[in-house]
């Protein structure tokens, strides 16, 4: 991320006539290269307006925009728009031309030639994961919606722009092509790393498609705009605590890694030790269980005391499943999701080579979770000691 | 970013493999749609022969009049070449330029009244085609009649006013159909606003616009019967010298070829219709 803002807005505002409360009120931001930035807040915030005020399809009444360093506030908004893909909820897909035609709009516009418009709208097809051969000649009522919005955003990328405005794109979809279209999504942005604003209501959108995040209240002010993890780890205030939720510090563990833990030491056994030896150990270390591991220290059961008073421990249906196993790259939150429902309270974590590393427990989270939050907190205050 | 939220899906579960899209394809036509495509074609190329038998039943019962030997009454409002044939092609030609001035008037017009900036003046406007065809059409001949004097254009012009509503509304009610998001989608893009109306709203109001456009060549052909009374000619001479005459069959056959003029434009209007409505709807 450079230092660069591809997007600057700087005290932009906007009052419709004949209201005297602005719509959007002083808006400074900044949009940097090859970031998603996710508007998210209250329905009537102005989040579309202010989404709308970059491209000019309402014209700001106040303040400066600036692509690149360029002043872009005045000249045609025409000429800018076909700098910049638009997505929005509704797709408005041209209903009389068909799929290829659509995605050709705005290279045609700019005059391109014919073989270099099939050659970008079959790769664009293909990159949002339509059969050219199959959807090419199709027309739009003949998609579903979450086709129809696939061939939305490659309209919108026809021409390659580096800034993408997106507006509630995936808001109209079922819940589970949403989920998808949003993996796909961040996939492709990893690829083409364009500057997006990303217009949502939806906060877990918000957290899940933002590199940044901008709460936004009335008139559109910022409430907060940070990355998800710190927004979500600290809160500046009340309203952007309401806004976030219950549960978002639940949410906060999906960018907290196990990696991230220190694990403690955890007591097993393999299959060829001793049972008594296993009780030696619990009584030892005063857990309830310990961890059964094969050879290869796989782990395999959980074991209680119960499960070991025999001669010998059944390795197949002695004590307790495990669920299934983390590695390092896996969040605290898949971590959560398997303590929850582990007889020991506790996951299993595994190495590459599926050895046995240790645990995650409950006061690992809690420590994450606190250690995330006071980063967030020294973050913010240095920020205001270097403002004042 | 995508692996740090892919949800609770825990490790060693491999990720579904991504996208063989699941979602259902629309069929292109049910069955239902396929069978209200077919009956309509079939009516489409059904009219012609039905207008063509309709005309060859007039020519049989104008030859069973025997006209040759009939007496003067009959005989001379049904002469082709001196009566029939130049009414019907004065009724053509009072239809055709009463509906040109109409698409040439109302079309722009419903555009420009459709434009933002001028949108408040839209009823208005609506009001005052209203009352041109609120007004009784025999009305209106005599108030062109006294504006414009005799002759054919005095009812062209009364016409045009005449069917101007239907081709206005329709234009109108066909632009503001279209889809607020296509147009705002369009815009987006860069489109300029004329690059959207020609390349989008129009289009997508076509078939909105030639059905106002059939119903104004009907009433055009319907109408210019009453042009003889204000000396414009047409086929309401034949119609009116059956009932001055009281000869029937005189009527009949004017009012017959007055009616297949009407199906005939119908037909033709269907077949625009048909084929200038872009496809994809």
């Amino acid at each position: 991320m450079s230092s660069e803002a591809r997007i600057h807005l700087e005290r932009v505002g906007k009052t419709y006539p004949g209201t005297k409360v602005p719509a959007v009120e002083d808006l400074t931001l900044d949009v940097y290269d090859g970031e998603i930035l996710v508007l998210v807040g209250p329905s009537g915030c102005g989040k579309s307006t202010t989404l709308r005020l970059i491209n000019r399809m309402i014209e700001p009444s106040g303040g400066r925009i600036l692509l690149d360093g360029e002043d872009v506030t005045h000249g045609s908004p025409d000429k800018l728009r076909r700098r910049i893909g638009y997505v929005i909820q509704q797709i408005g897909l041209f209903p009389h031309q068909t799929i290829a035609q659509n995605i050709a709009t705005l290279p045609k516009m700019l005059g391109w030639e014919k073989a270099r418009i099939t050659a970008r709208v079959d790769e664009l097809m293909t990159t949002v994961g339509l059969d050219p051969e199959q959807y090419r000649d199709r027309y739009p009522k003949e998609l579903s919606g979450g086709q129809a919005q696939r061939v939305g955003v490659a309209r919108a990328l026809g021409v390659d722009p580096d800034i993408m405005l997106m507006d509630e794109p995936f808001g109209a979809i079922d819940p589970i092509t949403r989920d998808r279209l949003q993996n796909e999504f961040l996939r492709l942005q990893g690829e083409l790393r364009k500057s997006i604003v990303f217009v949502t209501h939806d906060i877990d959108e918000a957290i899940k498609m933002g590199d940044r995040i901008a709460i936004l209240g009335e008139r559109s002010k910022i409430r907060q705009i940070d990355t998800p993890e710190r927004i979500l780890a600290y809160p500046v205030d009340d309203f952007v605590n309401d806004f976030i939720g219950t549960g978002s510090t639940i949410k906060g563990l999906n960018f907290l890694k196990v990696s991230s833990l220190t694990l403690t030491h955890y007591p097993r056994m393999t299959t060829d030790e001793d049972p008594q030896k296993g009780i030696a150990r619990l009584q030892e270390s005063g857990s309830d269980w310990l961890v059964l591991v094969d050879d290869q220290h796989r782990p395999l059961r959980w074991l209680s005391e119960d499960d070991l008073s025999g001669a010998e421990v059944d390795s197949e249906e002695g004590g307790e499943a495990l669920g299934e196993f983390l590695e390092s790259d896996n969040t605290l939150f898949q971590a959560l999701e398997q303590m929850v429902q582990s007889a020991a309270a506790a996951s299993i974590v595994v190495n590459a080579t599926g050895a046995f590393e240790g645990v995650v427990q409950m006061e690992h989270l809690a420590k994450a979770v606190r250690r995330a939050q006071m980063e967030a907190r020294l973050h913010y205050e240095e920020l205001e000691a270097t403002n004042t | 970013m995508s692996d740090v939220i892919d949800g609770p899906a825990v490790n060693r579960v491999d990720p579904a493999p991504p996208d063989l899209d699941p979602e259902p394809e629309r069929p292109v036509g049910s069955a239902a749609v396929m069978r209200a495509r077919v009956l309509n074609n079939l009516g489409l190329w059904v009219a012609p022969f039905v207008i063509a038998a309709l005309a060859g039943l007039l020519y049989l019962y104008v030859r069973s009049l025997d006209l040759a030997n009939a007496k003067t009454q009959l005989r001379s409002p049904l002469e082709w070449d001196t009566k029939l044939r130049p009414q019907l092609i004065q009724h053509l030609q009072i239809a055709f330029w009463s509906t040109f001035i109409v698409i040439l008037v109302a079309v722009p017009l419903g555009i420009l009244l459709t434009r933002p900036a001028l949108r408040r003046y839209s009823p208005g406007i609506l009001a005052f085609a209203n009352s041109g065809q609120a007004l009784p059409a025999y009305g209106l001949l005599v108030i062109f009649l006294g504006i414009m004097g005799q002759g054919r254009w005095t009812v062209i012009w009364a016409l045009a006013l005449f069917a101007l509503l239907p081709v206005l509304r329709n234009t109108m009610v066909g632009l503001d159909g279209v889809d607020r998001a296509v147009i705002e989608a369009g815009r987006g893009m860069g489109m300029t606003k004329l690059g959207v109306l020609g390349r989008i709203e129009m289009p997508l109001a076509v078939p909105v616009i030639i059905a106002g456009v059939r119903i104004a060549i009907i009433i055009n052909i319907g109408m210019a019967t009453l042009a003889f009374l204000i000396g414009g000619g047409g086929l309401g001479i034949t119609i009116n010298a059956g009932l001055k005459l009281q000869q029937d069959p005189v009527l009949i056959v004017g009012g017959w070829l007055v009616a297949l003029v009407a199906l005939s434009f119908d037909w033709l209007g269907a077949v625009a219709e048909k084929y200038l409505r872009p496809r994809g709807l």
